[in-house]
């Protein structure tokens, strides 16, 4: 233009607009490269990722009975940033027959961030759980009434038998400690609490799902994101195969209904927990879903501790048990031979005593037959004197420590570590080192520790590690540690002992004869070929426990077997029983002595023992 | 005078422009289908859809560009006022013909579509400015030529604020600042201008901030210091002395250094010191530019007393005079308050969807902000989310860009014409665009209040669409006949 003054405002004017897109291209590039909060701040718009849960794996028996199984349950969930101004609690309360005090409560324990660490106004949050299906029915009716509300459905335990309660253990919802050291759960899943269900959850809670769905602004589910490309399916638990005959388990529970004690019954050449009864017991359905709690705090408040598996985690003194392990510890270290001889009375055997007449003096297998205290207390003396006592007890104390080394090879005294069962006492076979302390070391001899000789004293055992000495002597020599998990994988963990197989021939000899004219002989069946001994366990809690092991048959041992019946008095009259017919269940499939069993199973020696 | 060298129209027409036109359009449209997409989505021709509806006004636009350029320019000049007349009683008649839409009094319904005159007001009053500043005898440094031109705007501007409750139309008319400025007028106009935001947001925003020290408010002493800033300068400016410019800072320093000393016993009322400051140096401005017959300084005095007063107004203004829905979008803005739910929700929802775009986008039609609909207005005035979801940073610089270049385009367009008329007329243009692309871009990027205007050839709607391509196109007309004249 001609005579323009103003001509270079243009640039001025163009530079305006320059500025402003460069300011604006600042500004974007602050929100979309750096500032990095907006991706997942996108993603809790619009994406909510469902979780699929997987059915938990199920649990059978040996001959592939069906143990445990999964029911259905729907939990109430609920997106607290979807619930608008305009939701109608009163409706929503009376859809789930809920006051409007428990919906309130509720609300705010959902919302205490310290009940509730994972608290988000974004995620579900479970509102009510483990309902029946009737219980959500008219909810899931009125569904859409209520935004921000989802249905979940879910698996709950259920049992095919009122059985191994103890052994399949249960189900319940994790803790803190359980999300803070697995990433896998969360808030509301369930895990395995105790018994098989804890040791297997790896297994049998297989891998939990994810959907990720697209959610609009107004919370409507808009189908899945991306086509599903994010999803992942839920991997479904792994079955478990036990180990356990269900018809045994059955039966040793019934047999020791009304009475405090435990059962344990082994596969010898395997290992395998055939059976695993602690009584009192309850029934596993109990500890399932709502009622869950408030049962289970019946059952930790029961004086008779249900709780306790006393299969695995009582210690006994093992009594008169005990004199097989003797038996074969002092063969072994040579001091006696099968044709030893000691006599039941006289200063020889001072101040153990006999409990009854028999004919004496009396070799190793008489002795167990008639359970020969005097015997094995003589037998015991000469193991540990075998070399003198020496400087400072030297010798003795390193022949006691050679004693204890052969007790503990059967398994007693320690935990089966390479077994699948969690709860476990260790029981004791008291060391060098205690007695040392108690006495001193130069201040205790064989006589100090009498008792021991005879199962008695100082020594603690499982039933199950009774049951694994019945397995071993069984055996012949080794065992494989009690498991309850039916796969091959334990047979390589076999526990040689350094005992020579012809002293078993003569203990299993001692064994049969018990079976035949000694404290057994009322309960065996001829042609099953049952080999036992009997225990009666002096305690300071009352009468004294009554104890048995056994096996059968003798010649190629099928199942080996543990008794203990608390404050029931002699082995042979309690626990002697309920192993002899256990035996014959299993071996025959059925138990013919039906009178004695109505005996046994109806006899109460425990008023309290609650049945559930 | 004239060269007639008519020719054919389509020689001359800037096809540049309106291949960047096409351009914009186009990828408007894209986005507007992406925008409304939702998962039972047909075809993008669909008329049920807005897409489809869009796609019906762009057909619509480019078929009122061809009439547009086949049209004599000449008839743009002399319809001038009398178009101007005709939309003022349309806009004094709307309100009483509108139905209400979402509070706003803006739109009349023709049988099935909306229409809403604002739209079509710039154009009009573009060139009805055009026409009366391009008059030959025109001096912009005359009282009546300058109080016309701003009538011919003001007046419009006000009956859409006023009756039609469209603030964010009528600011549109700001925009004519620049192409007053481009003629002549004082670059000072504009630098008060910036001086009244930037006090408005300092005194609303710190206003209620206690000092750390006396007594007094942070807003307050910054605007105040400001002020005093600027007198300062314009006193050394205008009236150039060697020592003066020390003396005065020197002077102020050790004023402010002996409240900050008294302060320690006595607790100094900052606010009033300041003004006190600012009003002394006004009082020295007024005795400088009458010694001196500096007149210029007089208008320094005047804008320092009217500053004062203005920062003391602000917030009376902001409290009592702002709707409530305004005053929460501009205080959500400053950061003083939080409100996701609420006003501050398009704006959040706005960044989270631009943001969550990142580099590359995530691809047409894949944005999950966009299609679960989180955005507000995402096919209208939020547009621009849309792009920086799915385009990314890439496509986002993109638009921009091309934007930048066609308002560059205008610009050249303006100053290559002969004709004052037109070269006014293509400034308006420029600056109209210039305008709703920044407070546009600027709401949605979160840097400017929310402020209801179209992002031009990008935001669903016929009125606003046809609002534009009219604009453009008279532009394009007249500059196609750039030669034909000589002045």
């Amino acid at each position: 233009m001609i005579n323009d003054l103003y001509y270079k405002r243009r640039y001025v004017i163009s530079g305006i607009a320059v500025v402003i897109v460069l300011v604006y291209i600042i500004r974007l590039f602050y929100l979309q490269i750096i500032d990095q909060s907006t991706k997942d701040q996108a993603d809790n718009n619009a994406l909510v990722k469902q979780t699929i849960y997987p059915s938990r794996g199920l649990i059978y028996d040996r001959n592939g009975e069906l143990l445990v199984f999964n029911q259905p349950i729907y939990e109430v969930t609920m997106v607290m940033r979807d619930m608008k101004a305009d939701w109608d609690t009163v409706a929503f309360c009376r859809c789930l027959k809920i006051s409007r005090k428990e919906f309130d409560e509720r609300i705010a324990e959902i919302k205490d961030r310290r009940k509730n660490r994972g608290y988000s106004r974004w995620t579900p949050q479970v509102f009510m759980s483990q309902l029946k299906k009737e219980d959500v029915a008219t909810l899931q009716e009125k569904l859409f009434l209520f935004p921000g509300i989802h249905i979940q459905k879910r698996t709950l335990r259920d049992y095919t038998y009122k059985a191994a309660a103890h052994v399949l253990g249960s189900v319940g919802e994790v803790n803190q400690n359980d999300i803070d050291h697995d990433d896998y759960y969360a808030r509301g899943d369930y895990s395995g609490r105790d018994g098989l269900e804890r040791t297997y959850e790896r297994e049998l809670r297989g891998e939990k799902g994810v959907e990720v769905l697209m959610r609009d602004s107004r919370g409507r589910m808009q189908g899945s994101y991306q086509n599903g490309a994010l999803d992942r399916t839920a991997k479904a638990g792994t079955d478990l195969y036990t180990t356990l005959d269900i018809r045994l388990q059955l039966l040793a529970e019934e047999l020791l209904a009304g009475k405090i004690g435990s059962a344990v019954a082994i596969e010898p050449k395997t290992g395998e927990i055939l059976a695993l009864v602690s009584n009192p017991s309850w029934n596993p359905k109990v500890l399932v879903g709502k009622e869950r709690s408030k049962n289970y705090n019946v059952l930790l408040h029961d004086k008779t501790k249900p709780l306790m598996n006393r299969a695995t985690q009582a210690m006994y003194p093992p009594g008169s048990t005990f004199k097989t392990v003797q038996s074969l510890v002092c063969l072994e270290q040579g001091a006696i031979t099968p044709n030893t001889l000691y006599p039941c009375s006289g200063p020889g055997s001072t101040p153990i005593k006999c409990t009854h007449h028999h004919g004496s003096p009396v070799a190793l297998d008489r002795a167990i037959e008639q359970s020969c205290n005097p015997y094995f207390w003589c037998a015991f003396r000469d193991l540990l004197q075998m070399d003198g006592y020496g400087k400072d007890n030297e010798d003795f104390r390193h022949r006691y420590e050679l004693w204890r080394e052969a007790v503990m090879s059967f398994g007693l005294g320690q935990r089966f570590t390479d077994s699948d069962l969690n709860e476990q006492s260790a029981g004791s076979i008291p060391s060098t080192r205690l007695f040392d302390k108690f006495y001193g070391k130069t201040g205790w001899k064989a006589i100090t520790i009498r008792s021991l000789s005879i199962g008695q004293g100082e020594i603690l055992v499982t039933p199950l590690q009774l049951a694994n000495q019945a397995a071993t002597i069984a055996n012949e020599g080794y065992y494989i540690s009690p498991h309850l998990n039916k796969n091959d994988s334990m047979l390589t963990h076999r526990h040689e002992l350094a005992i020579k197989k012809q002293h078993f021939e003569v203990v299993k000899e001692g064994m049969h004869r018990v079976m035949i004219y000694g404290t057994g002989r009322h309960y065996a069946i001829d042609s099953l070929h049952m080999a036992g001994k009997t225990g009666t366990a002096q305690n300071p809690h009352g009468r004294d426990h009554a104890i048995f092991i056994g096996f059968a048959p003798v010649e190629d041992p099928q199942i080996a077997v543990a008794v203990v019946v608390e404050n029931a008095g002699f082995g042979a009259t309690w626990a002697c029983p309920v192993a002899t017919m256990m035996i014959e269940q299993y071996l025959t499939g059925e138990v013919k002595r039906r009178d004695l069993r109505k005996r046994i199973g109806e006899a109460v020696l425990n008023e309290s023992v609650k049945k559930w | 005078m004239r060269a007639s060298r008519s020719g054919n129209i389509w020689q001359h027409v800037d096809w540049t422009t309106i291949g960047l036109f096409l351009l914009l359009v186009f990828f408007g449209w894209l986005n507007i289908y992406g925008a409304s997409y939702t998962f039972d989505q047909t075809s993008i021709f669909d008329f049920s859809n807005r897409a489809g509806k869009q796609f019906v006004w762009i057909l619509g636009s480019i078929v009122m560009g061809i009439i547009l350029l086949l049209i004599d320019y000449k008839t743009y000049d002399v319809l001038a006022y009398i178009a101007y007349g005709a939309m003022l009683l349309l806009l004094l008649a709307t309100p009483f013909l509108a139905h209400d839409i979402k509070g706003s009094m803006s739109w009349i319904s023709l049988g099935p579509v909306n229409l809403q005159p604002a739209e079509f007001a710039k154009c009009v009053v573009a060139l009805a400015v055009a026409k009366y500043m391009g008059r030959y005898e025109y001096k912009l440094r005359t009282w009546r030529d300058l109080i016309v031109p701003f009538a011919l705007i003001g007046v419009p501007a006000l009956i859409i604020m006023v009756l039609q409750k469209e603030t964010g139309s009528a600011l549109v008319f700001a925009a004519f600042l620049l192409v007053f400025y481009r003629q002549g007028m004082s670059g000072y106009v504009l630098w008060t201008g910036v001086a009244a935001v930037a006090l408005f947001i300092i005194s609303i925003r710190w206003g209620a901030t206690a000092l750390p020290l006396g007594s007094g408010s942070v807003g307050m002493l910054t605007c105040m210091l400001l002020l005093t800033v600027v007198e300062i300068f314009f006193i050394c400016k205008e009236h150039q002395m060697r020592w003066q410019p020390l003396i005065l800072v020197g002077s102020v320093i050790v004023i402010y250094a002996i409240c900050l000393l008294i302060n320690i016993w006595v607790t100094v009322p900052f606010n009033w010191v300041s003004i006190g400051v600012v009003v002394a140096l006004m009082c020295y401005t007024i005795f400088v530019s009458l010694y001196w017959r500096k007149y210029m300084l007089l208008l320094v005095a005047a804008f320092s007393f009217f500053c004062i007063g203005y920062t003391q107004a602000c917030d009376f203004v902001f409290q009592k005079v702002l709707q409530p829905h305004q005053r929460i979008r501009i205080e959500v803005l400053l950061g003083m308050k939080e409100d996701p739910a609420g006003a501050g929700y398009n704006v959040n929802q706005a960044r989270i969807a631009i943001g969550s775009g990142r580099f590359f986008g995530k691809g047409y039609l894949n944005g999950t902000q966009t299609k679960l609909q989180f955005v507000p207005e995402q096919d209208t005035d939020f547009i621009f989310c849309t792009v920086g979801e799915e385009w990314g940073f890439v496509g986002s610089i993109g638009v921009l860009l091309v934007y930048l270049w066609f308002i560059l385009r205008l610009i050249e367009i303006a100053e290559r014409q002969r004709s004052l008329f037109t070269q006014i007329y293509a400034y308006a243009v420029a600056s109209i665009f210039l305008f709703h692309l920044m407070i546009n871009v600027g709401m949605v990027l979160g840097l400017l209040p929310v402020i209801g205007i179209p992002l031009p050839f990008f935001s669903y709607g016929g009125s606003s669409l046809w609002g534009f391509t009219l604009l453009l196109f008279i532009l394009l007309r007249l500059d196609a006949a750039r030669m034909e004249q000589l002045r």
